[in-house]
């Protein structure tokens, strides 16, 4: 599982260092899910830095933590990182925790360096799918372990809509419907008895903004 | 005839659908009404079908029940959320909307306005469900109503669609929550009508059950739904027929009505929905040509 990130468009990060009149940065990637999907690892974070001193742009060091949502250890870590004190802001290649977390620990301004996109499967190097909208309470175990919620790009939760056409989804034709998936999986499994009750409306307080955990509590 | 008296009295039950306007222009929409009154049981009023904008359909369904149609509010899940569509309900019934079509609705990314956040709150099934908990007189929640609607209530189903099981599963469900009559995606062939209705006789009961009649305008139409509109599968001899035609308008109201008619005779329905797609001054003809009025 990886939070999914793509770079934004470098003109972007770049308005953001010029709309504040920043002089020197410090880049941040994340060695877990950023350096997986290639947007924020340490050649990304390189990349970067070059390109910026390209633009005129002092890069006073980068520093890739790993991971970069954890805020304790991020603590730590961006203490010791030469060049990050003098910066007049961060330019950080990791997700919105990432950045979050970042800026939680620094005064100066934390520029976010990516998108943070979805929580993703890796079906091989570079190529990422979404299967789980973290939704607060899982029904995988009775759909065959694929998730109506987020394969369906309607979310629900009774079966087929109508809008499939040839197994393919209605919003594009390179998605397949989740509902023939989930079906096909149950009927090999003998389990088709699992598409027949009524699946009662999520209850979104499950998944209400900001959520927290506290493991043990 | 409300369209509940129509399907209680046994009669080969026929709807048309009206799209409201994308303005508030709605003359075009009161001369087409004017043509099927007294005409049609019901009149299916879209909600912006395909994501697309236009005036509601609870406001259109108002105007055209003043003209003299019984309407059927149509009311997709894509927009609002549990609040609002019990809201509309509510609101329907009050201005006197006897019949209620619930549908999941289009995905946005289908329509004019693809960045929207598609809401979903539910689907079809929990809609038809939440209704028949309003009709009792509690909200979802099991909150009482001050006064409780009472709706004629139905819904979509797709006779073709491969696999064809997913669908007929749904079927059942549709009508464990509640549903009173279904109209089916437009079909072309009674040996789909045939197959469907077969696969859900175990459950039917007294559920009704209108075909949906979509006419064609040109062969090419026929191949462009065929290739992109789901549960749509046109035979070829129809196609042919389409574009061998002279006329080809004519053609697809005279196939459309002699479909009606093989439906109504093999009584494997209890009637037809007609979703003329912007030509709904052509309805009286395809009735005409079904045999079902002079």
């Amino acid at each position: 599982m990886s939070i999914i990130s793509a770079q934004k468009p470098f003109e972007t990060i770049l308005g953001y260092i010029k709309a504040n009149g920043e002089k020197k940065v410090f880049v941040t990637g994340c060695g877990q899910c950023a350096t997986t999907c290639q947007s924020g690892g340490e050649a990304e974070c390189q990349a970067m830095k070059e390109k910026l001193e390209a633009e005129g742009i002092t890069v006073t060091g980068t520093a890739v933590f790993d991971p970069s949502c954890n805020l304790l250890k991020t603590k730590s870590e961006i203490k010791k990182m030469p060049g990050a004190d003098e910066a007049d802001a961060i330019v950080c290649l990791a997700c919105g925790e990432g950045v979050q977390t970042l800026a939680q620990l620094v005064k100066k301004p934390v520029h976010p360096g990516l998108d943070s996109l979805f929580i993703g499967q890796t079906k091989r190097v570079g190529h990422f799918h979404e299967g789980c909208s973290v939704c607060g309470e899982c029904e995988l175990e009775w759909t065959g372990g694929v998730c109506p919620m987020t394969i369906c790009a309607k979310g629900i939760l009774n079966g087929p809509c109508g809008g499939a056409k040839d197994g393919k989804c209605e919003v594009s034709a390179d998605k397949d419907c989740a509902w023939i998936l989930i079906y096909n999986k149950l009927k090999e499994q003998n389990k088709l008895a699992n598409m027949e009750p009524i699946r009662e409306p999520k209850d979104y307080t499950k998944a209400m903004k900001p959520r927290s955990l506290v493991v043990g509590k | 005839m409300s369209l509940r008296d129509a399907f209680a009295s046994g009669k080969f039950v026929v709807t048309s659908e009206m799209a409201p306007p994308k303005g508030t222009d709605i003359h075009e929409m009161i001369e087409k009404t004017k043509m099927v009154v007294g005409m049609v049981d019901g009149v299916n009023v879209t909600d912006m079908q395909s994501a697309v904008l236009r005036l509601t359909s609870l406001a259109s369904c108002k105007i055209i029940k003043d003209v003299g149609v019984d309407p059927v509010f149509q009311i997709t899940c894509r927009d609002r959320n549990r609040l609002a569509m019990q809201g509309e309900l509510l609101s329907a019934a009050v201005m006197g909307i006897e019949n209620v079509l619930v549908l999941t609705g289009d995905h946005p990314k289908a329509g004019d306005h693809p960045e929207a956040k598609p809401v979903f709150d539910f689907d079809s099934v929990s809609f038809i469900k939440m209704i028949k908990k309003l009709e009792a007189g509690e909200d979802m929640t099991g909150h009482k109503l001050e006064g409780a609607p009472k709706f004629c209530l139905g819904t979509s189903v797709t006779p073709k669609m491969d696999p064809l099981e997913p669908q007929v599963i749904k079927t059942k469900k549709k009508i464990e929550a509640g549903a009173e009559f279904f109209q089916t995606q437009g079909v072309y062939d009674m040996e789909t009508m045939k197959t469907y209705m077969d696969a859900c006789k175990d459950f039917l009961g007294d559920t009704k059950v209108l075909a949906g009649i979509i006419p064609l305008k040109s062969a090419g139409m026929a191949k462009f739904m065929n290739k992109n509109i789901p549960g749509i599968s046109i035979p070829q001899s129809v196609i042919d027929r389409m574009a061998a035609a002279t006329n080809a308008v004519e053609e697809g109201i005279k196939i459309a009505g002699e479909f009606i008619a093989e439906l109504k005779d093999a009584g494997i329905v209890h009637g037809v929905h007609i979703m003329a797609i912007g030509a709904e001054e052509n309805v009286p003809a395809i009735m005409r040509a079904g045999g079902l009025i002079k």
